[in-house]
């Protein structure tokens, strides 16, 4: 039985909590991605780019706030620094809209061209990041580290295997839950949520209904870059913030979009746990775990893993390429790219 | 002088001139009907009265008022409501938020106007709830209508709102639609099934290549031999 219990924490320890936390960050960035593709028809390219602009905007805020002295208690004072983050990075998507998208817009260009001039955006920003807060790694992370810590689960429980629960964590599945709630709410509630939903389903429809299409499209960026700040900011305390990884969770990102089935939120968010774990499951060393569980003479010889970690992106490649061979809506039945 | 009028319109989508001249007109509580051959430029002329047309000539009145350059939603928003033929509903919402849609430019209380559309409508009240991509065509047609009424519309204008459903359902359809027009509403459709549509309307304009052909009362249209002759089948 002990040996069970010792498995099973094993597991929390090194693949269900982890995957659970990215598999919510990964959620929310895809849950901006499709919302970006249901509403302008586009795959917005530069939505990795996006969250790192949002998350540098965080750390420059929270910077200045260490300075003034003021923290957030127990909790990371990025939290509080996130609205204003929020509210920068939804000026700049807003900018590049006026910039950029709008005139696409106005000539009625194809979808392909939008997803080239979003490349570009990607360019842009992957520039102003490296610019402004330069391409190294950083850790802003402060307040309490764990909620569990390793050392005390072992000595209250006994169990030989310890269970880490970082507070990062645990901020990271709070907040996803509650920013996915909200969004939810919003879009099947409120008047500008189904007049966005409406604009997506049938655009020549929503005019014939009153519905603006450019206020449409502006709550679309300011959603669009408030989930894109909120999951790279919960990926950088979570781990640490490298705008080189932002820009490469961008395949992880739509393979969740895509995998969901693209245009679909609920689809989004299922994808974005399915690639999380199938991405933690798949490079983890089940060695120990397996020695926990199997008599002494079934011992896996070697680490027992079947990717090494090194590969982690090419699973996330893997699942994408075959969800558009076997079923290219995507579990959800969205639209097909 | 009508409620709603196109005079003289002539006019295309950018290229080639598809409406030579054509008037059409709508009074409130009437209900005007468009027949004619394919490619008669029918749904061209509906269009040209949406503000979805260039035109090169002609003026369309709502009210007394010249709209020939207000914007489509501005025209919405004065009280013309357009249920397109095809994709005129929003398939993954439901019934309600269709209907709540179409109500999205009203700041007052639309309850009311629910109540007479599900009223109008009675096979929608058990399926308000459902998405309408999920109901049968005749009843996708009924949320359309629907949809359109709940801006509380002084025009209705349907782009032949019977193609494709049965015609038990194009007799219910109809049968609605002339309740629809004793609301006061002015009514403009487009219709293929140009015998059945001229039945009930108060005007019929026969339009042929872009020109009125003939235009009159529907019984005095279905009366008149070269009408029936050349455009309803002898």
């Amino acid at each position: 039985m002990t040996d069970f219990i010792n498995a099973f924490v094993l597991l929390s320890n090194f693949v269900i909590i982890p995957a659970l936390s990215l598999g919510s960050q990964l959620a929310l960035g895809a849950l901006g991605v499709t919302l970006v593709f249901g509403v302008l028809r586009f795959a917005n390219f530069a939505h990795g780019d996006l969250m790192a602009f949002g998350t540098m905007i965080a750390i420059f805020i929270t910077w200045w706030f260490q300075s003034l002295g003021i923290g957030f208690g127990p909790l990371p004072t990025a939290l509080l620094a996130l609205p204003f983050a929020i509210a920068v990075t939804a000026l700049l998507t807003i900018g590049t809209d006026r910039l950029v998208y709008r005139y696409y817009r106005r000539v009625g260009s194809a979808p392909v061209i939008f997803v080239v001039a979003s490349v570009g955006v990607m360019f842009m920003l992957n520039g102003i990041v490296r610019i402004f807060i330069g391409p190294d790694d950083r850790r802003f992370a402060d307040g309490e580290r764990f909620i569990v810590h390793a050392r005390t689960f072992r000595e209250t429980t006994g169990l030989a295997e310890g269970l880490t629960f970082k507070l990062t964590q645990g901020i990271t599945i709070i907040v996803a839950v509650v920013v996915t709630i909200a969004l939810f709410w919003f879009l099947q509630r409120t008047r500008m949520g189904k007049a966005m939903r409406a604009y997506s389903d049938n655009e020549k429809l929503s005019r014939f209904s009153g519905i603006d299409p450019d206020r449409v499209v502006l709550v679309t960026w300011i959603i669009a870059a408030s989930l894109a700040t909120i999951a790279g900011v919960l990926y950088g305390l979570d781990r640490s913030f490298k705008p080189f990884t932002y820009f490469q969770l961008l395949l992880p990102i739509f393979a969740a979009a895509i995998v969901g089935g693209i245009g679909q939120p609920v689809g989004a968010i299922i994808g974005g746990y399915i690639v999380a774990f199938t991405e933690i499951g798949v490079t983890y060393a089940y060695r120990k775990f397996f020695i926990y569980l199997l008599p002494e003479s079934f011992e896996p010889s070697g680490l027992a893993q079947l990717v090494a970690t090194e590969y982690k992106f090419a699973v996330s490649f893997v699942i994408l390429v075959l969800v558009l061979l076997v079923r290219p809506t995507g579990l959800m039945r969205g639209k097909v790219i | 002088m009508s409620y709603l009028q196109g005079l003289n319109l002539r006019g295309g989508y950018g290229g080639a001139e598809i409406l030579h001249g054509c008037s059409i007109g709508v009074d409130r509580g009437e209900i005007a009907v468009i027949v004619g051959p394919n490619g008669a430029g029918k749904s061209t002329a509906m269009n040209a009265l949406l503000g979805m047309l260039n035109l090169t000539e002609g003026r369309v009145e709502l009210d007394g008022e010249d709209i020939t350059t207000i914007s489509t939603q501005e025209r919405v928003k004065r009280g013309i409501a357009f249920v397109p033929q095809t994709e005129n509903v929003f398939g993954s919402m439901t019934v309600q938020e269709n209907l709540e849609m179409g109500a999205y430019l009203r700041r007052d209380d639309f309850t009311s106007t629910m109540d007479q559309v599900f009223e109008l409508f009675p096979a929608l009240v058990e399926k308000r709830r459902r998405p309408a991509s999920e109901l049968s065509g005749g009843q996708r047609q009924q949320v359309a209508v629907g949809r359109a009424l709940m801006t509380n519309p002084t025009v209705l204008m349907l782009d032949e709102p019977t193609a494709g459903v049965s015609p038990i359902v194009m007799d219910e359809l109809f049968d609605r639609i002339i309740e629809i027009k004793k609301a006061g509403i002015a009514i403009l459709m487009v219709e293929q099934n140009a015998r059945q549509a001229l039945n009930i309307a108060d005007r019929g304009f026969v339009l042929v290549t872009g020109e009125n052909r003939h235009t009159d009362t529907g019984q005095a249209l279905l009366a008149d031999p070269e009408v029936r002759r050349s455009f309803l089948g002898g």
